[in-house]
């Protein structure tokens, strides 16, 4: 009950939003129906989390053997909770932007939700790939209509980009099809699916693609940092903060399990690819100029080291993934706030054209550097505690036998994210201000509330954060114990 | 739970509550509320700190644990707090020296306006919060905690003044350099939940102690010099010790708290938590007395040249830090301990003297503008002289006792190391003591204003100044030597429960020297401290050293042009780099395959186009064909 | 009557309108021979229908009448077909003065 209603509130009240003629009422209708879904999300977090509230399953193309069925395991219910908490924070903090048919605007915002709801719910392959596709339509138009002066270009390179990995995931998943027992497209069967040994390591690419271009890892990065550049900030916000999770969730849902054998024994060059693009991101991130720019290479940066622990394959790295998620999520997205709020004052993102905002607006400084502090992961802040798992599990990793020589060079992305982001504040907030910022004002209070809340988990989550990590526990034993490839092997 | 150590907590509870009251209510309190609060909170923890002392000193040693910090597959990591001889023995000078360090911040910050005066107070009790959790935390990661908090809060600090874009730019270069450590600090964390699965210091450190943890000997070599490298960037060693000069950046007392006193001491304090590893690694003990020693003599050198009141100061910690990590190297680990603390209140002293100075002159720095001080400002003067007398290590003040017992233990392992060690002492006592006499001594060399604004300062400040002398006179009493008097070291009683008693070789100290020789090195080192002492004080009184410096001293004044190599040979490159990666592989190489594979299909279909002539006919011919074709093939190849 | 002779005869018009269609550049030929193709399979689906119809019937009873109805459908669509058709090249005479195909050529634009 709880993972439909996840996805038929934003859906139904999405549908209806189109026809809303006043653009205060489209607003607040879509307030209303995300803090609807936060509700219901917090539900089944709470009180109604047995199993029988969790899932559902009914008939959707029987024929095919494909059946609507979705449920929530512990990584669902995180991304499904960020996915709930990010939209009630993202139109809180975007109340003031001004949208032309600002109706459509939330419309296709809320899809994208039941969209993005779907793809981390879904339990069946097609609806898997069906939801995928859902979740980019409405983001194309967001971007399309609503993005920056380079928009069109852009977001047709990102269009078609994501869809080039969404067919070959397709055509994976109709092969995978055709060799389940039951044939059948649900997760279960998939599972189970008996590949021949030869087909997996070219499966294993087709489906490494898909995710990759998503997530995105190098060298299948060049759409993002555009991007995100010119997409509508909230959309931005929606891009950054999620969707990259569904390439995530789709490497530890759909990819490992599915080719255990093949992920163990390509684990070393996804890996490498991995921590190139780390070290890579983080040193152009280190020269850019343009805020958004920066924190998409950083979002590369991060993003890398996930999939680097996917790939090490031990419990801990799991666990750490899935609160890094989360956390990620909720600080990419508090730095984007950021940037909007300085964009809509300044209409510029240029830091060199900034500087000393720090006197003009504190409350605003402040926020900001909490924010970046946990973008680097300091101590009790919440991504700490997601870097330090997926950290320890890549070093404690058995799959490889680079364990120590990776850690140490995703490790050098430490540092880099301390050199980038601390040059950002400085250049942003410090020093004396310019005729520029000499006009500034300070944050207004439904910006407050969200970076409150924003600010509030992460402390939360750096701090306390074994609530989270208990949801982990048990699917990541679950993935595991599929993905044991010592034990595949010797089957 | 039921030990009264549980109530541990309260230490840094109350300045994380001070951090609070004072950052959420820096707009609407009044600034002596908030210096009320801001002291109030570390005096709390004061006392609290001395009754733990006590109950530590009665024997009660505890580890309190809270709750499961994080607890991920079998990685069990507590919020846990361990009490012990070490961790107590730190309270006491963190939360002593830090309380009055924030009376005199009172005073010394109150032309700042409301807003950052609160804002100021806020850092330092945050601060004093990590520090607590630094020294108290019942294992590696809680420690980390504080490890990167401190530096945080060194970070803001330093930057506390946001509209000098230098002061930022030191600010971020301290933040960065102490995170290239804790990197190390991370991997040697990390390396020892692989190999032991637990960060616990209650786990960990019994068990190697046993020969039971699992960890073979290049395992330790390995964690202890990943440890160590993590204490060269907290503790300003070579290759990491940069950003503490540039750190004075800061306000006054934050250098006397952070980056003297307490903060840069966290290097040593870990590796004093961990001397059950360290000692099983002799190559590192090795590695650690070469480094300090050299850190040691090299920050000497160039303190000789200085001219910034704040910076000959800032030189002569690392160059003590230095001193204190040779210590460790030679394994005489309480010799350390002890220099902490008497460094902690000489060092601060001599800080907040110069705040005072700074103070009085309005904001000079330079010593070549200052002289004669001495009949202007007499409390200072006094306190900074007792200070300088100390770090110099004039017998019956603190600084001998302990830097008497780091060059013994020098002593035992190499006489080299014992003769670069005194050398560099003597060049401590010569840097100082030019610093006092150009400062104090002589006539004014300041603008006629200054003179006429040359005040002593008022009681806020002048009272900690009188408190952190009569420490560093007495405070080295806790520790005379064995061939002094026998059973008077009580800190190496209280002590020696968390020190581990190797018996093998050079790492202990005490003990195999005979007491002739001792009173042979100490005279030795004692008379000629004094003759350098009496020969800085005339020559800098009588002709101050304002000249510009050539040669030689030119290389000294520029600190031997360290911080350009840095730049040349990391950060331009780096830079370098990142304009070579955006400019010439993202945009041409990687986006371009991408763009390219657009433009290939655009292409094609350009050429592709030109077969559609627009002629119905041919379209139908087309079609025929094709037609005949297809039939061709069912008809031919169909079986 | 064998049925090749119906083949033979519908394969020779429809070959007619093929070449007809290809080679004319009128409108109005090529309209025709487009009609004669239809023709053609017009009467090979009549012929069959009427050749075969016993042999359908064992499987199902109204065998036969599908071919015819067929034509019929065809009818109805050519019909159609002729008075768009022809209301195309009536308009097209009128904006080109000519009922030459080959000035048709604008699809390539």
């Amino acid at each position: 009950m709880i993972a439909v209603l996840l996805i038929l509130i934003p859906l139904l009240t999405g549908l209806a939003a189109f026809f809303f003629r006043n653009e205060k009422a489209a607003r607040s209708w879509a307030l209303f129906s995300s803090v609807l879904t936060l509700a219901v999300s917090i539900l089944g977090l709470t009180v109604l989390k047995q199993a029988k509230y969790l899932s559902h399953q009914c008939e959707w193309m029987q024929g095919l053997g494909s059946s609507f069925s979705v449920g929530l395991d512990g990584m669902g219910q995180i991304l499904c909770l960020l996915t709930a908490v990010s939209y009630p924070i993202i139109f809180l903090s975007t109340w003031h932007s001004n949208y032309k048919k600002a109706n459509n605007f939330f419309a296709l915002m809320l899809l994208a939700q039941a969209g993005l709801m779907g793809v981390f719910l879904a339990m069946d392959a097609l609806l898997f790939y069906f939801f995928w596709e859902l979740a980019l339509i409405p983001v194309y138009f967001l971007c399309s209509q609503w993005g920056g002066e380079r928009r069109i270009q852009v977001t047709f390179k990102f269009f078609i980009y994501t869809f080039v990995g969404s067919v070959l995931m397709l055509i994976g998943i109709l092969f995978v099809y055709t060799h389940t027992a039951d044939h059948s497209f649900a997760i279960g069967s998939f599972y189970k699916a008996n590949l021949p040994l030869g087909s997996q390591h070219w499966l294993f690419w087709l489906f490494f693609v898909a995710f990759a271009i998503k997530m995105p890892i190098f060298p299948l990065h060049t759409w993002q940092p555009d991007a995100y550049e010119q997409s509508p900030t909230a959309t931005t916000m929606v891009l950054s903060g999620i969707m990259v999770k569904m390439g995530v969730l789709g490497l530890l849902r759909w990819l490992l399990p599915v080719l255990p054998i093949a992920s163990y024994s390509y684990g070393d060059t996804v890996s490498r690819l991995a921590i190139i693009g780390m070290i890579y991101a983080s040193i152009i991130a280190i020269r850019q100029d343009d805020i958004k720019r920066l924190i998409a290479y950083s979002s590369i940066a991060h993003i890398g080291l996930m999939c680097l622990t996917i790939f090490s394959e031990n419990k801990i790295g799991f666990q750490g993934v899935m609160v890094q998620m989360f956390n990620h999520g909720v600080n990419i997205i508090g730095l984007w706030i950021m940037v909007e709020l300085i964009e809509r004052q300044f209409g510029t993102r240029k830091m060199s054209e900034l500087g000393g905002l720090a006197q003009k607006a504190p409350a605003m400084v402040i926020f900001f550097v909490i924010i970046s502090l946990a973008n680097i992961a300091l101590p009790l802040t919440n991504a700490f505690v997601g870097e330090f798992l997926m950290f320890t599990g890549v070093f404690t990793s058995t799959v490889t036998k680079y364990n120590i020589l990776f850690t140490v060079l995703a490790g050098l992305c430490i540092i880099l994210a301390a050199v980038y982001t601390l040059n950002m504040i400085r250049k942003i907030f410090f020093g004396e201000a310019n005729t520029l910022t000499a006009t500034a004002t300070d944050l207004r209070l439904n910006e407050k509330i969200a970076l409150g809340a924003i600010v509030a988990l992460i402390i939360w989550m750096g701090v306390y954060p074994k609530p989270m990590l208990d949801l982990t526990n048990e699917i990541s034993d679950s993935i595991l114990k599929i993905t044991d490839v010592q034990h595949l092997l010797k089957k | 739970m039921n030990n009264v150590l549980h109530l541990a907590y309260l230490v840094p509870l109350f300045p994380l509550l001070g951090f609070l009251i004072n950052g959420l209510g820096r707009k609407s309190m009044s600034k002596s509320l908030i210096g009320i609060v801001g002291s109030g909170a570390i005096l709390a923890s004061f006392i609290v700190s001395v009754w733990i002392f006590m109950q530590v000193k009665g024997g009660n040693t505890f580890t309190a644990e809270y709750f499961n910090f994080i607890s991920a597959d079998k990685l069990t990591i507590p919020f846990a707090f361990k009490i012990d001889q070490l961790s107590s023995l730190f309270l006491l000078i963190i939360t002593g020296v830090g309380f009055l360090i924030h009376v005199y911040s009172t005073s010394y910050m109150h032309e700042e306006k409301r807003e950052h005066f609160g804002r100021y107070f806020a850092y330092l009790n945050l601060f004093v919060f990590s520090m607590l959790l630094l020294v108290m935390g019942g294992n590696y990661v809680i420690m980390f905690i504080g490890w990167e908090g401190v530096g945080l809060c060194s970070y803001l600090l330093i930057g506390f003044w946001f509209k000098k874009p230098e002061y930022n730019k030191a600010a971020n270069k301290a933040f960065i350099m102490n995170r290239i450590g804790d990197l190390a600090f991370l991997i040697a964390v990390f390396w020892l939940i692989w190999k032991t699965g637990s960060v616990s210091y209650d786990t960990i450190l019994p068990a190697v102690k046993e020969g039971t943890s699992g960890l073979n000997n290049t395992d330790i070599l390995v964690i202890t010099l990943l440890l160590f490298v993590g204490a060269t960037g907290k503790s300003a060693q070579i290759p990491l010790y940069t950003w503490l000069p540039d750190a004075m950046a800061g306000p006054t007392p934050v250098s006397a708290l952070i980056h003297a006193a307490t903060m840069v001491t966290a290097g040593i304090y870990m590796i004093v938590r961990s001397n059950v590893l360290y000692s099983l690694s002799p190559v590192t003990l090795n590695v650690i007395a070469i480094v300090g020693l050299a850190t040691a003599l090299l920050a000497a050198t160039i303190a000789l040249k200085q001219n910034d009141i704040k910076k000959v100061l800032a030189y002569s910690t690392v160059s003590q830090l230095g001193y204190m990590f040779l210590a460790l190297g030679t394994g005489s680990y309480i010799a350390a301990v002890f220099h902490v603390m008497t460094h902690a209140f000489f060092k601060a002293l001599l800080f907040l003297g110069s705040g005072s100075v700074i103070h009085a002159m309005g904001g000079e720095q330079d010593i070549r503008k200052m002289g004669g001080l001495a009949k202007y400002m007499k409390i200072t003067n006094i306190t900074f002289l007792i200070g300088c007398l100390a770090i110099a290590g004039i017998p019956g003040l603190s600084g001998f006792f302990s830097k008497d017992e780091i060059l013994a233990g020098a002593f035992m392992k190499s006489p080299i190391l014992y003769g670069i060690g005194l050398f560099t002492a003597l060049l401590t006592a010569f840097y100082m003591f030019r610093l006092y006499a150009t400062t104090f001594k002589g006539s004014f060399r300041g603008t006629h204003e200054q003179e006429h604004h040359l005040h002593e300062s008022p009681a806020a400040i002048t009272f900690p100044l009188i408190v952190l002398a009569i420490l560093s006179i007495v405070g080295g009493y806790v520790g005379v030597p064995e061939f002094i008097m026998h059973g008077a070291h009580s800190l190496n009683d209280f002590l020696a429960p968390v020190i581990v008693s190797v018996d093998h070789g050079a790492a202990h100290a005490a003990g195999h020297l005979s007491h002739s020789e001792e009173w042979m090195l100490t005279g030795i080192s004692t008379a000629l401290i004094v003759i350098v002492v009496v020969f800085a004080w005339t020559r800098f009184s009588k002709k101050p050293d304002t000249a510009e410096p050539t040669g030689f001293g030119k290389i000294l004044a520029n600190k031997w042009y360290v911080d350009e190599f840095y730049d040349a040979a990391v950060v331009r490159p780096l830079n370098k780099l990142g304009d070579f990666l955006d400019n010439m592989l993202e945009k041409p190489v990687i986006d371009g395959l991408v763009n390219g594979v657009g433009k290939l299909v655009n292409y094609s279909s350009r050429q592709l186009r030109l077969l559609q002539s627009g002629q119905v006919g041919s379209y139908v011919l087309l079609m025929v064909i094709s037609m005949l074709l297809i039939f061709a093939l069912q008809f031919f190849l169909r079986k | 009557m064998p049925i090749n002779y119906y083949i033979i005869l519908s394969i020779a018009l429809f070959c007619i309108g093929i070449v007809g269609v290809l080679t004319r550049r009128n409108a109005i030929i090529i309209f025709m021979c487009i009609e004669l193709m239809l023709n053609a399979v017009n009467l090979l689906l009549v012929a069959f229908s009427k050749m075969h119809h016993l042999a359908g019937k064992a499987v199902l009873e109204t065998a036969g009448t599908d071919g015819q109805l067929f034509v019929f459908f065809i009818m109805v669509v050519a019909a159609a077909e002729v008075s768009v058709g022809l209301a195309i090249i009536v308009m097209m005479y009128r904006n080109i003065h000519s009922v030459d195909v080959n000035f048709l050529n604008r699809l390539k634009h």
